[in-house]
C-alpha cells in the first residue's frame, strides 16, 4: 500500500527539539526567568499570607463575601465546606491551591482584559488573536508543560504560568464580546457629547460590558481550577499534589480527599463569581451594589469605577 | 436674527468611489444610476440652507431620505464627503477628531430617537454626562444637571435609573442631557418618534414651551409632517438626499413645490396651518359716526352681505345684521345704535383657522383683528368651510390626476 511516508519523512519532532533546545531556551531563558518574577512574588506572598490567616478569620471573611454576593445559601455552604476541608486535614494544601488560583486569575485579568479591549477595538487584531486563542484552548496542556519546564524550571510558579496560559482565553473572548455588544446608539450618544475614545471606554463600554466580563472571569477561574492537578505534574504544590501523590501510590483515599477539596473550592468560587456578575441586576439592593463596587473596583485600576459611588 | 448654521453644497456619499460618484452627480445622474455604476450610495445630495439663531428648523422626510445622515454630519458623527457646515461662520465640515470633539462639547448637543440613555447611570448622572465629559467638577455639574432636569419636570427622579421611567420621561431625560451642557445648537433626531401619539403631542407642546424661554437653535428631524408643521419655524422637505422645499408651514401646505410635497400635504389639517387672515375678506366697515339704517342697508346691499361691522377709530365696536337694520327703520326711525350686537366673535389674525370653528356657530361674520385690535377683515362662517373643502378637493383631484398620469 502507498503511504506518503514512503516519499518524504518529516522529522517534525526533531525540528521542534532543535528549535526549543537550540534556540528558544538558550536565547530567552533569562527573559522568561525575569517574567516569572512578578508571578513568583505574588504567589509566595499570597501563599504565606493565606496559610498564616487563622481558619476562623479566613472563613468569616469568605463567608461574608459569599453572603453579600451570592446569598445566604452559599454563605452557609462556604462555612460547612471549609470546616470539612480542615477536618480532613487539607487546610494548608487548600490555601496553597487557592493562592495559585488567585495568582493565575489576577494575571489573567491583567493580561486578558486589556487584550480583550484591544480586540474589541480592532477587527484586525481580533483576526490575529482569534486563532491563537483557539490553539490555546485546544492544545493539550501536557504539550506545553515540557517547554515550560525547560524555560521556567519546575515548581509552583511554572505551574501557575501553565495555568495562566490555559485559563486566559475566556476572559479575553468575553471582554471582547461584552464591549462589542454595547448598544451602538449609546456609543453614538457618548460621541455626540464629545467623549474621547478613553472616556467612551470608561464611562460606557466597560461598565456595560461588566456582566459579560464577569462571566469570562468565572470561566477563567473554573479553567484555572481544572489545571490544579496538571500543574502538580511539574512540581506545583497544593491539592493537586495530594491527588497526584494518591495516583502515584494508588492511594484512592488520598486522591479522593484532594479531589473533594478541589470540588468544594470550585463550588464556592463559582457561586461567588457568578453572584458578582448577577448582582448588577438586583440594583434595588444598595448593599449588594456597594459590595460589588468595592470588589470590582480594583479590577479596573480602581480609579474610575463602573459603579455609582454610594 | 443672525445665521447660526450655514450649510453649503453638502454631500455625503457612502462607498468607495466617492470622486466618481460626485462627478456623476454633477452630470445630473440619478441615485440609482450612480449606485449601479460605482456602487456608491448618495446619502445627502447638495444641501444648502441657512438656519437662523433661535429657530426650530425641521427636516421632514421618509426613511432613506438622508435626514439622519444630514443631522449626523452637523456634529461630525458622519464626516461629510464635501461641502461646508458653518457654525457662527466657522467651517467644521472637515475638522479632525480633536477639533470636532471640542465643537460637540461646547456648541452642539444631541437628542436621540431611542433616547440612548446610559442604563448603568442614574437620571442625574445621565443628565450630567455632557458636563462630565467636558470636565466640569462634580458639584457644579450636579447643580446644572438638576436645573436641566427641573426644566423638563423630572428633578425628583434624580436617583432613579432609566429603566424605571416611562418612554416619555426617558426622552425628557434625553432632552435634559442635551440642555444641561448648555449648547447653542440642539440636534434632535426623531426624538418623539418612539413615543405614543398622546405623549408625543404633550412633548411637542412642552418643547415649544421650553423653546420660548431658551431660544436655542434647534435642528429637528421627523418623518411626521404634522409634527413638522406644529414645531417648525422653517421646514425642509427632504427626498433622495435633497431638499425639495424649504419654507414655513403655510408655504409648504399652501404652495407645495412639487407633486411629492403635495402628496404629503394632502392629509394635513389645513385649519391648523393656515391663519385666520388667509380666509378673511375685506371688512368694508361703516364708521360709528356715520351709523344709520339707510346707509348700512345700502352698504350691505352693495357688498351682498347679511351683516356689517361698525368701527370706531379702526376698532370694531359691534355688528349690525340686515334684518335688525330693517327693523329699526320701522320701530326707531332708522336709529341703529340699539340694534348693534356688541358681543360679536373676534379673532387674532395669526390664530389658526380651527379656532374659528366655535366662533362660527353664532352665524355672525367673525371680526379679524391685528395686534393693535384694528379690524383688518371679516370671515363669513361659510367661507371657512368653503376654503377648507375647496382646497382639499382641488388637491385631491390634482393628486388623482397625477397618479393617473404616472
Amino acid at each position: 500500500m502507498f503511504s506518503p511516508e514512503d516519499l518524504i519523512e518529516i522529522p517534525f519532532a526533531d525540528w521542534v527539539d532543535d528549535f526549543v533546545r537550540g534556540f528558544l531556551v538558550p536565547t530567552f531563558r533569562p527573559v522568561f526567568r525575569a517574567m516569572q518574577q512578578p508571578v513568583d512574588i505574588l504567589m509566595q506572598n499570597l501563599d504565606a499570607f493565606l496559610n498564616a490567616v487563622p481558619w476562623v478569620v479566613f472563613t468569616a471573611v469568605l463567608c461574608f463575601i459569599a453572603w453579600r454576593t451570592a446569598g445566604r445559601g452559599t454563605a452557609i455552604f462556604t462555612v460547612v465546606a471549609l470546616a470539612f476541608i480542615d477536618m480532613i486535614g487539607l487546610w494548608s494544601e487548600t490555601m496553597t491551591t487557592l493562592s495559585m488560583i488567585i495568582t493565575a486569575v489576577v494575571f489573567c485579568i491583567v493580561l486578558g482584559v486589556p487584550l480583550g479591549i484591544a480586540a474589541a477595538r480592532s477587527d484586525g487584531f481580533l483576526k490575529i488573536l482569534r486563532p491563537i486563542l483557539d490553539i490555546m484552548q485546544t492544545i493539550p496542556s501536557f504539550v506545553y508543560l515540557v517547554p515550560i519546564v525547560m524555560l521556567f524550571g519546575v515548581g509552583t510558579v511554572p505551574g501557575v504560568i501553565a495555568t495562566i496560559i490555559f485559563a486566559l482565553p475566556p476572559i479575553i473572548r468575553l471582554t471582547n464580546l461584552g464591549i462589542r455588544n454595547v448598544r451602538g446608539d449609546l456609543i453614538e450618544a457618548a460621541k455626540a457629547f464629545g467623549s474621547t475614545p478613553r472616556q467612551i471606554l470608561w464611562e460606557v463600554q466597560l461598565p456595560l460590558a461588566l456582566r459579560t466580563i464577569m462571566a469570562g472571569l468565572n470561566q477563567t477561574l473554573m479553567l484555572a481550577l481544572s489545571m490544579v492537578v496538571i500543574a502538580a505534574l511539574i512540581g506545583a504544590g497544593g491539592l493537586g499534589l495530594t491527588v497526584n501523590t494518591g495516583l502515584g501510590r494508588l492511594a484512592v483515599g488520598t486522591a479522593t480527599a484532594g479531589g473533594v477539596g478541589i470540588v468544594l473550592l470550585a463550588i464556592i468560587l463559582d457561586r461567588i463569581t457568578q453572584g458578582l456578575g448577577e448582582a448588577k441586576k438586583r440594583s434595588d439592593k444598595t448593599s449588594v451594589r456597594g459590595t460589588v463596587s468595592r470588589l470590582v473596583k480594583p479590577l479596573f485600576g480602581g480609579s474610575r469605577s463602573a459603579e455609582p459611588a454610594e | 436674527m443672525a445665521t447660526k448654521l450655514r450649510i453649503r453644497n453638502l454631500y455625503k456619499i457612502f462607498g468607495e468611489n466617492t470622486d466618481k460618484a460626485l462627478a456623476m452627480i454633477e452630470e445630473g445622474k440619478t441615485k440609482d444610476e450612480i449606485l449601479s455604476a460605482t456602487g456608491a450610495t448618495v446619502g445627502v445630495n447638495d444641501v444648502n440652507v441657512d438656519i437662523e439663531e433661535g429657530e426650530i428648523f425641521v427636516v421632514m422626510g421618509l426613511s432613506g431620505s438622508g435626514k439622519s445622515t444630514l443631522i449626523r454630519m452637523l456634529n461630525g458623527l458622519i464626516p461629510p464627503t464635501s461641502g461646508k457646515i458653518e457654525i457662527d461662520g466657522e467651517d467644521i465640515a472637515h475638522y479632525d477628531d480633536e477639533k470636532i470633539r471640542e465643537i460637540r462639547r461646547q456648541k452642539i448637543s444631541m437628542v436621540f430617537q431611542h433616547f440612548a440613555l446610559f442604563p448603568h447611570k442614574t437620571i442625574l448622572e445621565n443628565a450630567a454626562f455632557g458636563l462630565k465629559i467636558k470636565g466640569v467638577p462634580l458639584k457644579e455639574r450636579n447643580e446644572r444637571a438638576t436645573k436641566a432636569l427641573g426644566q423638563v419636570g423630572l428633578a425628583q427622579y434624580s436617583d432613579s435609573y432609566p429603566n424605571q421611567l416611562s418612554g416619555g420621561m426617558q426622552q425628557r431625560v434625553g432632552l435634559a442631557r442635551g440642555l444641561a451642557a448648555e449648547p447653542q445648537v440642539l440636534l434632535m433626531d426623531e426624538p418623539f418618534g418612539a413615543l405614543d401619539p398622546l405623549i408625543r403631542r404633550d412633548m411637542q407642546d412642552e418643547l415649544l414651551e421650553l423653546q420660548r424661554s431658551l431660544g436655542k437653535t434647534i435642528v429637528f428631524i421627523t418623518h411626521d409632517l404634522n409634527e413638522a408643521l406644529i414645531l417648525g419655524d422653517k421646514i425642509a422637505i427632504m427626498k433622495g438626499g435633497r431638499f425639495v422645499q424649504v419654507g414655513t408651514a403655510e408655504e409648504i401646505v399652501g404652495s407645495p413645490a412639487d407633486a411629492y410635497v403635495e402628496a404629503f400635504t394632502k392629509d394635513i389639517d389645513r385649519s391648523r396651518v393656515f391663519p385666520a387672515q388667509r380666509v378673511a375678506k375685506s371688512a368694508d366697515p361703516i364708521q360709528k359716526s356715520d351709523l344709520g339704517a339707510e346707509a348700512a342697508l345700502a352698504a350691505m346691499d352693495r357688498l351682498g352681505r347679511d351683516a356689517i361691522y361698525v368701527v370706531d377709530g379702526g376698532k370694531p365696536v359691534g355688528v349690525l345684521r340686515y334684518r335688525d337694520a330693517q327693523g329699526t327703520l320701522r320701530t326707531a326711525g332708522g336709529d341703529c345704535s340699539s340694534a348693534l350686537i356688541t358681543t360679536f366673535p373676534k379673532v387674532d389674525a395669526e390664530k389658526p383657522i380651527f379656532e374659528l370653528y366655535p366662533l362660527a356657530r353664532k352665524g355672525l361674520p367673525i371680526a379679524v383683528v391685528d395686534d393693535a385690535g384694528q379690524l383688518i377683515g371679516v370671515v363669513e362662517p361659510e367661507t371657512i368651510f368653503a376654503e377648507l373643502a375647496g382646497d382639499d378637493e382641488a388637491v385631491a383631484s390634482e393628486a388623482t390626476l397625477q397618479t393617473a398620469a404616472e
